[in-house]
C-alpha cells in the first residue's frame, strides 16, 4: 500500500473507533464524569478541608491532577480492550484481517481510538476540575506530553490484553486486578513522602506513579520523582508495548487460526 | 490463459492435530464461474480461509491473478473480494458505514469509497436500509450486505462461502442473477455450496472436495454426464476371447468371464441381454461399480433430502 492509501485505512479505523465510543456515550463518557465529579466533591470539597494541605497544596489541588491521570488511564486502556476483543469476538476483525492495510495501521488506529477517548474524558474531567480547584499550570508542555504518552501506553496495553482475551472476563480481569489497584497506589491521593522508607521504595516500582508525578509537576510544579526519569521510563515502556503487540499481531496470535 | 487462482499442494492441519486440507491442488481461470463443491466438513471453508488471509496454511502454495500469497500478499489481497460463510460484521454499525469503511482498509478514498458504497448497496436492494444498524436487517439482507462489502474494492476475484445458506428460493434466485451479471462483466467467481443444484445453474467448471483432498476437477457438463452413468460388471458364464461389440453400448472385458459396461440411468437392460445371448454369452451374475463420486453424491442428495423433509428417517 502506498502512504496515501494507508493514511486513509488509519484515518477510517480512527473514524469508526471514535463513532463508537460516542455513540455510546453513556457507557463511555458520561460514567468517569460523574464518578470524577463525585471525587472531587467528596475527596476535594468535603473530607479535603480536614486534610489540609499536601506539599504546599491544598488537598483539592493535590488529588485533580492524580484523578484526570487516573480517568485517562481506564478510558484509553478500556476503550482498546473492549473494541479489539469484540471485533475479534463477532469476527468483524476480519475485515482488517482480509484487507491490504498493515498491522503497524491496525495497531495505530486501535491505539488512538483509546487515546481519542482517553484524552476527551480527560478533558471534559479537567473542565470540572477547574470549577473546584485553583490549578496553576506550572509547565502546559509537560502536562499536555505526559498525559499523551500515558494515554498511548495504557491503549497498547489495552492492545495486548484484548489479543490474548478469548472471553469477556479475560478483559476485565487485568483492570480489576492490576490496572485498579496500581493506579489507587500510584501517588493518586497522596504523596509518597507520607510513606515509610520502605514502602516509598516500593512505590517507585509503579509506573503510575512516574505519570502521576510528572502530570502533577506540570500542573503544580510539585513531584515526588524526577520528571526526566518519568519520562524516559515511560517512554521506553511504551516504545516496548508496541514493538510486543506489532510482533503477536505480526504472528496472528489468537487471530488466525 | 491467466489463472484467477491457482493451489497447489495445499496443506492444513489446525491446532489440534486435525488435517484438514490434504494437498489440496486447484486452479480457477480468468472469468470463469466456478464452483466448489463438497458435503459439510469437507475443508471448503478451510480453502477459502487459507486464499483470504484468515487462516495460516501449513504447507502449499497459492496465488491470485499470478501473484502469491508469500511474496506480494498486499497486491494480491487488493484483487481478492470475500464472502464468508457466517456474519463477521459489527451488528451495531450502520450498513453504509460498514461498506464504506472495507473500502478505507483497502486504501479507497472515501468519496470515492462512498459512490462505489451506493452503488454496490442499490444493485443488491438494501439502499434503503443504509442507515439501519446491521442487526436490524433480515438473513438474506445479512448476506447481501456482506456481498457489497466484498465488492466495494471492484476485486477481480470474488469468492463466496456457501452464499445462499438459509436464503429461501426467490432471493436465491435473484442472488443467482445478481452473480450472473457480474461474472458476465468479468468478474471472476468461485463459490462454495453442497448443493449440485447450484452449482448445475450457476457454475461452468466445478471441483469436488471431500475429507480434503480434491475428488473430481471437471466441468459441470462433464460431470453430471458421469453422473448420469452407471457401470456394471457382468460375470460370463463362456469364456471371452475379445470384447463383444453390442450396438449402443460401450462393453470393455476385465478378464475372460467378466466385462465392464457403462449404462445411462433410465436406460433398459433387456436388449443387451439379448444381443448377448444371441452370441451365446451367458450372464450369470451382475453388480454395480463402486464409484467414490457416485457414492458422495448419493450421501449429499440423501443430506438434502432428510433437510428438506424434515424429521424423515
Ligand atoms: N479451527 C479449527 N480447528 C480444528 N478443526 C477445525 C477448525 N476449523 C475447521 N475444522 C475442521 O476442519 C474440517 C473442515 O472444515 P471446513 O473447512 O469448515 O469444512 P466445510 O466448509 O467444507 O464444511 C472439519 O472437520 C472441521 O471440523
Ligand atoms: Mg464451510
Amino acid at each position: 500500500m502506498t502512504i496515501q492509501e494507508q493514511w486513509i485505512a488509519l484515518l477510517t479505523i480512527l473514524r469508526k473507533e471514535i463513532r463508537r465510543f460516542t455513540r455510546i456515550w453513556v457507557q463511555t463518557l458520561l460514567p468517569p464524569v460523574i464518578t470524577m465529579s463525585l471525587y472531587f466533591v467528596i475527596f476535594g470539597a468535603l473530607i479535603g478541608q480536614r486534610i489540609g494541605q499536601m506539599d504546599g497544596f491544598d488537598y483539592m489541588s493535590f488529588v485533580v491532577p492524580g484523578l484526570i491521570m487516573m480517568s485517562v488511564i481506564t478510558n484509553s486502556y478500556s476503550n482498546v480492550v473492549s473494541s479489539f476483543f469484540s471485533a475479534k469476538f463477532h469476527h468483524s476483525i476480519e475485515e482488517l484481517l482480509v484487507s491490504p492495510t498493515p498491522n503497524y495501521i491496525i495497531l495505530s488506529g486501535y491505539v488512538l481510538g483509546g487515546v481519542a477517548r482517553g484524552l476527551t474524558v480527560g478533558f471534559v474531567v479537567s473542565m470540572i476540575a477547574m470549577l473546584f480547584a485553583d490549578i496553576p499550570f506550572h509547565s502546559v508542555g509537560v502536562t499536555v506530553a505526559i498525559v499523551a504518552l500515558t494515554s498511548v501506553l495504557f491503549a497498547l496495553a489495552g492492545f495486548i490484553n484484548a489479543l490474548f482475551a478469548s472471553t469477556f472476563d479475560d478483559i476485565s480481569i487485568v483492570p480489576t486486578f492490576v490496572l485498579t489497584p496500581l493506579t489507587y497506589l500510584g501517588g493518586v491521593f497522596y504523596s509518597i513522602s507520607l510513606l515509610p522508607e520502605f514502602w516509598q521504595g516500593v512505590s517507585q516500582l509503579n509506573p503510575v506513579l512516574y505519570m502521576v508525578n510528572a502530570f502533577r509537576y506540570g500542573m503544580l510544579g510539585i513531584s515526588d520523582i524526577h520528571i526526566g526519569v518519568a519520562f524516559t521510563g515511560v517512554g521506553l515502556v511504551t516504545v516496548a508495548l508496541f514493538i510486543t503487540a506489532l510482533t503477536l499481531l505480526n504472528r496472528g496470535t489468537r487471530l488466525r487460526s | 490463459m491467466t489463472k484467477a487462482l491457482s493451489i497447489s499442494q495445499l496443506h492444513k492441519t489446525y491446532g489440534n492435530g486435525f488435517k484438514a486440507l490434504k494437498g489440496i491442488d486447484l486452479s480457477v481461470n480468468e472469468g470463469d464461474f466456478f464452483a466448489l463443491l463438497g458435503p459439510n466438513g469437507a475443508g471448503k471453508s478451510t480453502t477459502i480461509g487459507v486464499i483470504s488471509s484468515l487462516v495460516s496454511k501449513t504447507e502449499g502454495e497459492v496465488s491470485i491473478f499470478g501473484l502469491s500469497l508469500d511474496t506480494d500478499r498486499v497486491a494480491a489481497k487488493k484483487q481478492l473480494g470475500v464472502v464468508p460463510q457466517e456474519f463477521n460484521f459489527n451488528q451495531f454499525e450502520k450498513v453504509f458505514d460498514i461498506v464504506v469503511n472495507q473500502a478505507g482498509y483497502f486504501g479507497i478514498e472515501r468519496s470515492v469509497a462512498m459512490k462505489s458504497a451506493e452503488k454496490y448497496l442499490r444493485q443488491l436492494g438494501l439502499w434503503e436500509k443504509r442507515d439501519n444498524p446491521a442487526r436490524m436487517l433480515s438473513g438474506g439482507m445479512k448476506r447481501r450486505l456482506m456481498i457489497a462489502r466484498a465488492l466495494v474494492h471492484e476485486p477481480k476475484l470474488l469468492i463466496l462461502d456457501e452464499p445462499t445458506a438459509g436464503v429461501d428460493i426467490e432471493l436465491r434466485r435473484s442472488m443467482w442473477q445478481f452473480l450472473q451479471e457480474i461474472n458476465a462483466e468479468g468478474t471472476t467467481i468461485i463459490l462454495t455450496t453442497h448443493y449440485l443444484e447450484e452449482a448445475e445453474s450457476l457454475c461452468r467448471n466445478v471441483a469436488i472436495i471431500d475429507h480434503g483432498t480434491i475428488v473430481e476437477n471437471t466441468s459441470i457438463k462433464a460431470l453430471l454426464k458421469t453422473l448420469n452413468r452407471e457401470t456394471f460388471i457382468l460375470d460370463t458364464r463362456e469364456a471371452m476371447t475379445n470384447d463383444p461389440i453390442v450396438e449402443g453400448y460401450e462393453l470393455a472385458c476385465i478378464d475372460s468371464h467378466s466385462m465392464e459396461v457403462d449404462i445411462e440411468k433410465g436406460q433398459s437392460l433387456n436388449e443387451l441381454f439379448a444381443v448377448l445371448s444371441d452370441k451365446g454369452i451367458h450372464v450369470v451374475s451382475m453388480r454395480n461399480k463402486a464409484n467414490r463420486l457416485e457414492e458422495l453424491f448419493v450421501n449429499l442428495v440423501a443430506g438434502r433430502k432428510s433437510v428438506k423433509e424434515g424429521n424423515e428417517q
